[in-house]
């Protein structure tokens, strides 16, 4: 059904593991999803990803819970115009994308002196994450 | 001849918006570009967690001010689905009415500020001049041209009497007109043909599989508009997409350039079926739950994730601006382009960083 406001709800969220991100995407790719974008939010000691897709202005999304500190696969493999947003949460709340086809490395908006991940409650030092990827 | 790396923009005479991009040139054709973001960041997301849930109209509003009133109107969308409050029909139809004047001073200036990309400068300052019309009707219904704080959770906060709603749709004739004038000048001339026609092409498949939005994916040919799924009075009026099929620089132009008439003539249509009738419902309470919020701006799907947890602030403001998903299919149509056609190509995608980097 055509809505331009969705309540989201476990009826119309379809929960998923990182594991299984890909192999998920890649089924709604195949059924002519457009992905329009990831959100996230800080849960604390997690981060909640959802990924929003539209099928003929039909919205579905995916809920993908990632511990802090943890890696989850980039889906820039199936569809590549998500290596934008999945830099912004990178670096907004430090979850690490395993397989970004092009890494920030967390300066696409914010410069070396920001410390901490700005958009979690509690931020991540984003210095250290960059030294020990170095 | 070496590969050469330019720096483009973040300033750029050209540019009417600080995009930076990193373009890898061999002679002068474009071999890679990546974009460099940052320049106006403000988080204004962030923002959410210490203003309540009112008070960020006025931020989202400020997110752009060339779309302010359709950043506040899908933000409300969403607060008013978490609080389930009913928007009275009058304040349904006046919300089409302020969107689709947004568009059309929004297309107009886009338009203007394409002329003025490839030096036709006097077609510029014709689309500029008609846009001021737009800009008074906007200053005299909303009390300011550009920020139209207008948008209150429930329903809208100004009404447009019939004396002005007749001087309105008398400027809408003199607009249309004008227009019109304009339409073989801009759309049939050899030099704008020469700079737009079989450029920056992105094929329907491509435009879809990289997320575009708005007038650059309808241009390839997906007949897809937010409109459609029928928020405020859009179900009652009369209205099919505008697409075109070449997916060029030239049918993403024609594509806006019709827009605008559609525009005026969905604000016609929506002061005809107008009800009478109160403007706002005030909710009570607070939001609680999770709301994707989905609306068709100027330039294309904007959407917005909200999170609030029944408490005066919200837990999470997501915005996802249209321009952000247009970005990587400009990465698509930049490689293989003359040098000379970048700032073209990066005008046709109707940029607004202001938007993408919130």
């Amino acid at each position: 059904m055509k809505q331009s406001v969705v309540v989201l709800d476990a009826a119309n969220t379809k929960e998923c593991t990182s594991e299984n991100i890909i192999s998920v995407t890649k089924k709604l790719k195949d059924g002519g999803n457009r992905l329009i974008t990831l959100s996230s939010a800080d849960l604390g000691d997690s981060i909640d990803i959802l990924y929003h897709f539209d099928l003929d202005l039909d919205l579905a999304d995916i809920r993908v819970n990632v511990p802090k500190g943890k890696k989850t696969p980039s889906i820039a493999s199936v569809y590549p115009c998500a290596f934008l947003v999945e830099n912004e949460i990178k670096e907004h709340f430090g979850v690490d994308f395993d397989g970004l086809p092009l890494d920030f490395a967390g300066m696409l908006y914010l410069d070396e002196e920001v410390q901490k991940t700005p958009f979690c409650k509690i931020g991540i030092n984003r210095v250290e994450t960059q030294k020990q990827e170095a | 001849m070496a590969r050469t790396v330019l720096p483009f923009g973040p300033q750029h005479p050209v540019l009417p918006e600080p995009l930076h991009l990193t373009l890898t040139v061999d002679d002068e054709i474009v071999k890679e570009a990546i974009p460099k973001l940052g320049y106006v960041h403000r988080g204004l997301e962030k923002l959410a967690e210490i203003r309540d849930h009112t008070q960020m109209i006025q931020i989202v509003e400020r997110v752009c001010g060339i779309c302010s009133f359709l950043h506040a109107l899908c933000y409300c969308q969403g607060i008013e689905a978490l609080m389930k409050a009913e928007v009275p029909p009058r304040a349904k139809y006046l919300r089409v009415v302020w969107a689709e004047l947004h568009r059309i001073h929004s297309h107009l200036l886009w338009l203007g500020l394409f002329a003025d990309a490839f030096g036709f400068e006097s077609l510029f300052m014709q689309f500029w001049r008609i846009r001021e019309r737009i800009m008074d009707v906007q200053e005299a219904t909303a009390g300011n041209r550009v920020i139209i704080s207008t948008n209150v959770v429930g329903g809208v906060k100004k009404d447009i009497d019939k004396e002005m709603e007749k001087w309105i749709l008398e400027t809408l004739v003199k607009v249309e007109k004008e227009v019109n004038q304009l339409k073989t000048t801009i759309l049939d001339d050899y030099t704008v043909k020469q700079r737009t026609v079989g450029i920056g092409v992105i094929s329907k498949e491509k435009a879809y599989e990289l997320g575009a939005a708005g007038p650059t994916l309808r241009a390839s040919g997906i007949a897809q508009d937010m409109r459609q799924t029928g928020y405020a009075a859009y179900p009652e009026l009369d209205f099919t997409p505008v697409v075109e099929t070449d997916g060029d620089s030239y049918a993403r132009t024609v594509c806006r350039f019709n827009e605008i008439l559609q525009a005026i003539d969905l604000v016609r249509q929506a002061f005809a079926k107008m009800p009478e009738g109160e403007l706002a419902f005030k909710p009570k309470g607070l939001p609680s739950g999770e709301v994707v919020s989905r609306v068709e701006q100027p330039r294309g799907e904007v959407l917005y994730y909200i999170k609030a947890n029944g408490k005066k602030f919200l837990d999470r403001l997501r915005i996802r601006t249209p321009t952000f998903a247009n970005i990587p299919p400009l990465l698509e149509m930049l490689p293989g382009c003359d040098l000379a056609d970048v700032p073209i190509l990066i005008l046709t995608i109707d940029p607004c960083i202001s938007c993408t980097e919130r």
